[in-house]
């Protein structure tokens, strides 16, 4: 019986180890292949080992394109404004939707509810941002359209609230004087550390790796995140040096490393979501654990 | 006295009317953004039913009927969409489900601290990156020339494939991917409520003589059955709608692939930027609106009739 489990053990950490190797073994081709000398991979084509290690392909994002440095520059611009905003909202709609005390509770709940179970879809929400409000090429587009607010996260955070803040504990800082603006910030947000930790992840997460809006809504190149450089130059490499008035690019457009350099800018693309996620894991865990449960 | 009460009472009404003041307060960026994000383009639907004028605007339109949908039907477009969206959604559901609760099942019966740990954070990576990057790494294998496959193909002394013309690898293609991307997050999802299962109940099952078999047959997929139930439901919620990253942009926008690749999502965003043809594309988009409203709240509502309590509402 022991043996026999022993056994079943070890059959499962192989599965696990095969399982982690599915998981993360194609980005390995990503990472080895923007590694590899321009000439090997038009000989070889992409691999899992670099045969002539070289790193040119990162040499030549840096050096010879500022679109790389700007879309970097854009994407942490609005991934760090908008999580801000969008965590800020978040709790402000969720604390007041946890308070037994609201007027009119059972509307607001399902107010945020029915977004989630119908919506407007694309085209009249694309007629509105662009006719109305004017958002295409502007900043605005990468933040606020579709990422700003999510039913789901607003009932994943009240039923954090109800869950673990005591009602005495916020009638006692009512007693003391307390706003309710500083109850949120002073009582309320520091017990609520894992779910603020959580949201600000996939929010964050979101803003990141965001595309979509940068599709629908921005044409102009200056505006262009990390996501929507990936996005242009799979079908278009030549985007990279185009437009610009630099001798150097010119000169260098002959030995664009083409083939080498599509791997370069993805890896540079999930790099940081890869670097920053090992410190966030649990609370990323414990998060999609809290966003299963129905709110 | 009593004059006292009263005036304590008065002030508490007072200080209630302030705390509503400004628990609303607290609330009006929120809501506002909600009636602008949501609920504005809900009503926006009734575009479907117009000529739509770019210089009319949608309110501003004529009103044109059903002419939107019986030009998206004269067509056997809307009906390979429709066929396609719902057909890989089918797949993704049942299998994905399938791997997710095999997967926790083996995490649950996995011992040790340190090993689970490191599955359950690699397992999860895919999850992580958008499917732009997932077209790169795809791109990585399928290229023509460059692809790793060709490659070794080549080495091997087979033909390369042409994979980006090629509509029969693509159903496998990507149903791989999805499955690939998304299986960490539903495993995990799945080890979660596993592991709150009582233990008692495992350890009653081994002193009756059950197997590890056994054990998860009348243990841990009971324990599972209210998050399956309930993940299901959200996913058939969402059969009208499509991942349009995976199937826009991993089989490299190529229009060859279009009969198996396109579904709803991808056929509304052609129709508007790149076709000019707002009309189809509206109307595709009401019945994916409409259609996926009705199809959540008679899933839910035979669940309710089944079993009350895993119902979503």
């Amino acid at each position: 019986m022991v043996g026999k489990n022993k056994t079943g053990q070890i059959v499962l950490n192989i599965i696990f180890i095969l399982l982690c190797v599915a998981a993360v073994g194609p980005f390995l081709l990503l990472l080895s292949s923007s590694l590899t000398d321009e000439a090997t991979l038009m000989r070889e084509g992409y691999n899992f080992i670099p045969r002539v290690f070289s790193l040119n392909a990162y040499i030549y994002l840096f050096s010879s394109s500022m679109k790389i440095i700007r879309g970097y520059g854009i994407t942490i611009l609005v991934t760090l404004a908008g999580t801000t905003l969008s965590v800020l909202m978040t709790a402000l709609f969720a604390y007041p939707l946890s308070r037994k005390e609201l007027p009119c509770r059972g509307f607001f709940a399902f107010f945020v509810f029915f977004t989630m179970l119908f919506n407007g879809g694309l085209v009249p929400t694309y007629m509105m941002w662009t006719q109305t409000f004017h958002i295409k090429n502007t900043l605005w587009a990468l933040i606020i359209p579709g990422l700003l607010m999510n039913g789901f996260y607003i009932i994943m955070m009240r039923s954090f609230f109800q869950a673990n803040i005591p009602d005495a504990l916020i009638e006692a800082a009512r007693i003391d004087g307390g706003g309710e603006y500083r109850i949120l910030f002073q009582v309320v947000m520091p017990l609520s550390k894992p779910i603020m930790a959580t949201m600000a992840l996939m929010i964050g997460l979101g803003y990141w790796n965001d595309w979509l809006n940068s599709l629908y809504y921005i044409t102009d190149d200056k505006l262009f995140s990390i996501q929507a450089i990936l996005n242009t130059i799979i079908t278009n490499i030549q985007f990279l040096t185009s437009g610009q008035s630099s001798a150097a690019s010119s000169v260098n457009l002959g030995n664009l490393p083409s083939i080498g350099i599509r791997m370069a800018i993805a890896v540079i693309g999930i790099l940081p979501v890869l670097c920053i996620y090992p410190f966030f894991q649990k609370y990323f865990v414990k998060g999609i654990v809290v966003g299963g449960v129905k709110g | 006295m009593a004059q006292t009460a009263v005036t304590a009472k008065k002030k508490r009404g007072r200080g209630r009317s302030k705390m509503t003041l400004a628990l609303f307060s607290m609330m009006l960026p929120g809501f506002i953004y909600l009636i602008i994000n949501n609920y504005i383009p809900m009503a926006g639907l009734v575009i479907a039913f117009k000529r739509f004028n770019y210089s009319q605007g949608i309110w501003g339109s004529e009103w044109c009927g059903l002419s939107n949908f019986t030009y998206l039907f004269r067509t056997n477009d809307a009906l390979n969409i429709i066929r396609n969206t719902i057909g890989y959604n089918l797949v993704f559901i049942l299998l994905g489900n399938l791997l997710a609760v095999t997967v926790a099942i083996m995490l649950n019966f996995l011992k040790g601290n340190m090993n689970k740990k490191v599955y359950q954070t690699l397992i999860l990576i895919p999850y992580l990156i958008s499917m732009v990057v997932v077209s790169y790494i795809v791109y990585g294998f399928l290229s023509q020339d460059n692809g790793f496959l060709n490659n070794l193909f080549v080495k091997m002394g087979r033909e390369k494939i042409s994979w980006y013309t090629e509509k029969k690898y693509w159903p496998f293609i990507l149903v791989l991917v999805n499955l690939w991307k998304g299986f960490g997050y539903s495993s995990i999802l799945y080890y979660a409520t596993a592991i709150g299962i009582d233990s008692s109940l495992y350890e009653a099952a081994t002193v009756d003589g059950a197997n590890k078999w056994k054990q998860v047959w009348h243990v841990t997929l009971p324990g599972l059955k209210g998050t399956i139930i309930t993940m299901v439901l959200l996913s058939i919620g969402r059969m009208f709608y499509s991942d349009f990253g995976l199937f826009y942009q991993v089989p490299m926008r190529s229009g060859l692939l279009s009969s198996v690749t396109d579904t709803i999502d991808v056929f509304v965003y052609k129709g508007l930027t790149q076709l000019n043809d707002v009309g189809r594309a509206s109307a595709a988009g009401f019945l994916q609106s409409v259609l996926g409203f009705v199809l959540v709240l008679t899933a839910n509502f035979i669940v309710r009739r089944v079993d009350e309590d895993n119902a979503l509402f």
